[in-house]
């Protein structure tokens, strides 16, 4: 029988989220669990309606097994373009307040659904799909686990819908990038394994003797993050039927394990994996090995062994004691180091082939992701100084940093990597249009510099305005008067968001237009038109 | 090099690589988390702490439902400015019942580490009501659902008994009088010395200022009224704590 244990599964999953809907102690984990009801119910009823009882071909093993990557290219899509909306929304509700509609679109609640559905929904499913596609090139070896694999696809959607909804209807930890409750967390430590067990067991039937320095970053990233989500999300939850738990650790402990696992959700999910992207991606678009195979020894071991130490900066001068606090800004200095040798790596891979800047958009996505990654891993380290962090925190600095890092680094690379994958995945020539990949990258970079340049400003202006002494030596700002001086960069930086989605929204119709396998007749890139009347003729 | 060459043996088995990086990201952690949990001085010893009230606690609840965090710290810094703006710095032991801890990472509001008992009761409805009634500038949302939502009282129980299973020292006495506690403290009329009893400093008040029913304004204002207020600071010894 064709998806008999989907069926039953997801059945299954069903009638016990209905059961928790009527046992429900409390009502939001009511209304949560019918909308798992729900999401449920239709899954299950479109697999039974495509089910049949006739024998089965065989699978042919010596195939690659793309379908749930062609998934999660069009989910990463789909992902990244809701993300940048309420991205924006709430970007536009800083700027006009009026725009939070209580209870369920107030800020509060809508913004961990931005964060979770950039960071997770979409960097998440591209660093799925990537990972799935790059260890079965680089192992020559179909994915292993079969149908194991269309539940880690599926199973990380139905993390997503379980984990945003929750936040609306006000299920949080409010423990930043791990807000989900313990049982969306403990679904998501489920469908982690899968993951591991599929990607563990393609490389253990690879057919290249060596292991690429890709799946390096991707494997390390795995069992990283399942470390990280576990322990941070030990909690007591107070009933098997409620939405509620208290985390297991309290104040100070508490707040080092959350940033522990706040500051690696940024190393081994917005980094690692996404440098595992580069070592893949950026040698096969330019066509040109890995710079140095020695370099990427040394830049593995060495950025996944600091990184892990530098979470108590995001606590300096906090209630964290200060032996802490110093370990956490010296390892986080020595990041610089690690981190620049990443990038050079990659960089320098373009050496020979610089020229394709020019004419290959993808390329030029690429390159602005590096540069970016090189800002951002500079301008973490400085800020992890204690006496600029003593000005910086609390501020839109920081705010500023992470979207240089997200929108430059992240949404760069994978940009690039869905622009990569789609054309080959879908077995077209080319993508739709190159030139749109060219008007998405001018968007991007137009939607960050206004972004981060706004909150640079709008950061050290009310870090300097909330300390700034008259000469009688009174304060001279109360704290309504520096809110009141940041709307005019709150409404540049929504500027600043618009263009970067309306980027997102050109690679949504150039990725659907490659999938329904139409070219678009447009002057290949780097050509210079003859401008009227003054071209030669080729007698002349 | 020779542990270049070596490595080659890590690149030959996944197996090898796994366990390898984990335990490379494991130190880390170890050395940085692990000690805070014995090292005695991390928490200084203080008078006047105690666990919140199931009222308080209702409200923190609340607190952390709708992501106050993301715009609110709840850690004063020992800088002149701070300590002028929003009172004494905050202490490592002034969140030791906080599972889980609400320090933030972000002020685009300010601080509330200490907001505990500087404006009224009537102050705070009306703010959460409609910010900008009483602050023009402020970008807050408006929450004035909470004022018509009723409190759940049936949760005050096995909320106490989830903290008291991570290690929050509420007695079985507590437990078994939370959801009387809970609304004994929004109503000044009631006889509340029991409650004093249990929870030393408790302030009662009828915080919403709708004497009918028991909303989750209640729960909510009486947390924000309650924050930081516990250690007295006129009597503070800085020096007294260190262990």
């Amino acid at each position: 029988m064709r998806y008999g244990l989907g069926i039953i599964l997801a059945g299954a999953l069903c009638y016990l989220t209905l059961m928790g809907a009527a046992f429900a102690v409390d009502e939001p984990f009511r209304q949560h669990m019918w909308i798992a009801v729900f999401v449920l119910a239709i899954f299950t009823i479109i697999l039974m309606r495509k089910t049949n009882f006739e024998p089965q071909a065989p699978v042919d093993e010596s195939a690659y097994m793309d379908e749930p990557i062609r998934y999660g290219v069009i989910a990463t899509v789909f992902w990244g373009v809701v993300g940048f909306l309420v991205g924006v929304f709430i970007a536009v509700q800083l700027a006009f307040p009026h725009l939070n509609f209580e209870p369920w679109l107030n800020f509060g609640r809508v913004r961990p659904l931005h964060t979770s559905a950039v960071i997770f929904a979409f960097g998440g499913n591209a660093l799925i799909a990537s990972s799935f596609y790059v260890v079965q090139r680089t192992c020559r070896a179909r994915l292993f686990g079969g149908d194991l694999v269309w539940f880690v696809f599926w199973g990380y959607q139905f993390f997503i819908i379980m984990a945003g909804t929750g936040y609306l209807l006000g299920i949080t930890q409010s423990r930043e990038y791990a807000e989900p409750e313990w049982y969306v967390d403990m679904w998501l430590t489920i469908v982690w394994v899968a993951y591991l067990v599929v990607f563990m067991g393609t490389l253990l039937r690879r057919r290249e003797p060596h292991i690429y320095v890709a799946n390096w970053f991707y494997l390390s990233f795995i069992i990283t993050i399942a470390m990280l989500h576990v322990i941070n999300n030990l909690a007591m939850p107070a009933s098997i039927v409620g939405s509620k738990s208290y985390s297991a650790f309290s104040g100070v402990q508490d707040a080092v394990t959350q940033w522990w696992y706040g500051h690696n959700a940024v190393a081994f999910f917005l980094t690692v994996p996404f440098l595992a992207m580069m070592y893949y991606f950026v040698p096969k678009q330019v066509d040109r090995p890995i710079y140095s195979y020695r370099l990427s020894i040394v830049h593995f071991w060495s950025i996944i062994f600091l990184y892990i130490w530098a979470g108590p900066h995001h606590l300096h001068y906090t209630a964290v004691p200060d032996w802490a606090q110093t370990l956490g800004m010296v390892f986080s200095i020595m990041l610089w180091m690690p981190s620049w040798g990443g990038m050079i790596n990659g960089l320098m891979t373009l050496s020979g082939a610089w020229d394709k800047i020019r004419t290959d958009p993808i390329v030029r996505l690429m390159v602005a992701a590096m540069a970016f990654y090189g800002m951002a891993t500079f301008e973490g380290p400085m800020l992890s100084i204690k006496s600029v962090n003593s000005l910086s925190h609390y501020t839109d600095w920081t705010i500023a940093h992470v979207h240089a890092g997200a929108l430059g680094w992240n949404g760069m690379i994978t940009f690039a990597a869905v622009y990569f994958l789609a054309p080959k995945l879908w077995g077209r020539d080319r993508l739709y249009s190159i030139r749109m990949v060219n008007w998405h990258f001018w968007l991007a970079t137009l939607g960050i510099v206004l972004y981060a340049s706004s909150m640079w400003v709008s950061g050290i202006m009310q870090g300097l305005m909330w300390r700034e002494y008259d000469e009688q030596g009174f304060l001279v700002y109360s704290f309504a008067e520096t809110v009141a001086a940041m709307h005019p960069y709150y409404v540049m930086r929504v500027s600043g968001g618009v263009f970067y989605l309306a980027g997102g929204l050109l690679m949504a119709w150039n990725v659907y237009q490659t999938i329904r396998g139409r070219v678009r007749k447009e002057t290949p890139m780097g050509m210079v038109l003859p401008t009227h009347g003054t071209a030669m003729k080729p007698a002349q | 090099m020779s542990i270049l060459k070596n490595h080659s043996k890590l690149e030959k088995s996944a197996t090898l690589l796994l366990i390898t990086s984990l335990a490379v990201v494991t130190v880390g952690g170890i050395v940085e988390i692990a000690p805070l949990f014995y090292l005695q001085n991390t928490i200084e010893k203080v008078e006047g702490m105690r666990p919140y009230t199931p009222l308080e606690l209702a409200g923190r609840d609340i607190y952390v439902r709708e992501g106050c965090y993301a715009c609110h710290s709840q850690m004063i810094r020992p800088f002149r400015d701070e300590v002028e703006r929003y009172g004494h710095y905050s202490l490592a032991a002034e969140s030791m019942y906080d599972h889980s801890f609400q320090w933030g990472s972000k002020r685009t509001g300010p601080d509330l580490a200490r907001v505990g008992q500087r404006y009224s009761n009537e102050w705070h409805v009306q703010h959460l009501i409609e910010p900008r009634s009483v602050v023009p500038e402020s970008v807050m949302p408006s929450y004035a659902f909470l004022k018509d939502k009723p409190l759940d009282v049936r949760l005050a129980s096995i909320n106490l008994t989830a903290n008291r299973r991570v290690g929050v020292p509420y007695t079985e006495e507590m437990v078994a009088n939370a959801a009387a506690d809970m609304k004994a403290q929004a109503n000044p009329d009631a006889d509340s010395k029991a409650l004093e009893a249990r929870y030393p400093k408790v302030k009662v008040g009828n915080y919403d200022g709708n004497k009918e029913a028991l909303t989750e304004m209640d729960a909510l204002v009486a947390y924000l009224q309650m924050l930081g207020t516990l250690v007295d600071f006129s009597t503070y010894d800085e020096t007294a704590g260190y262990r």
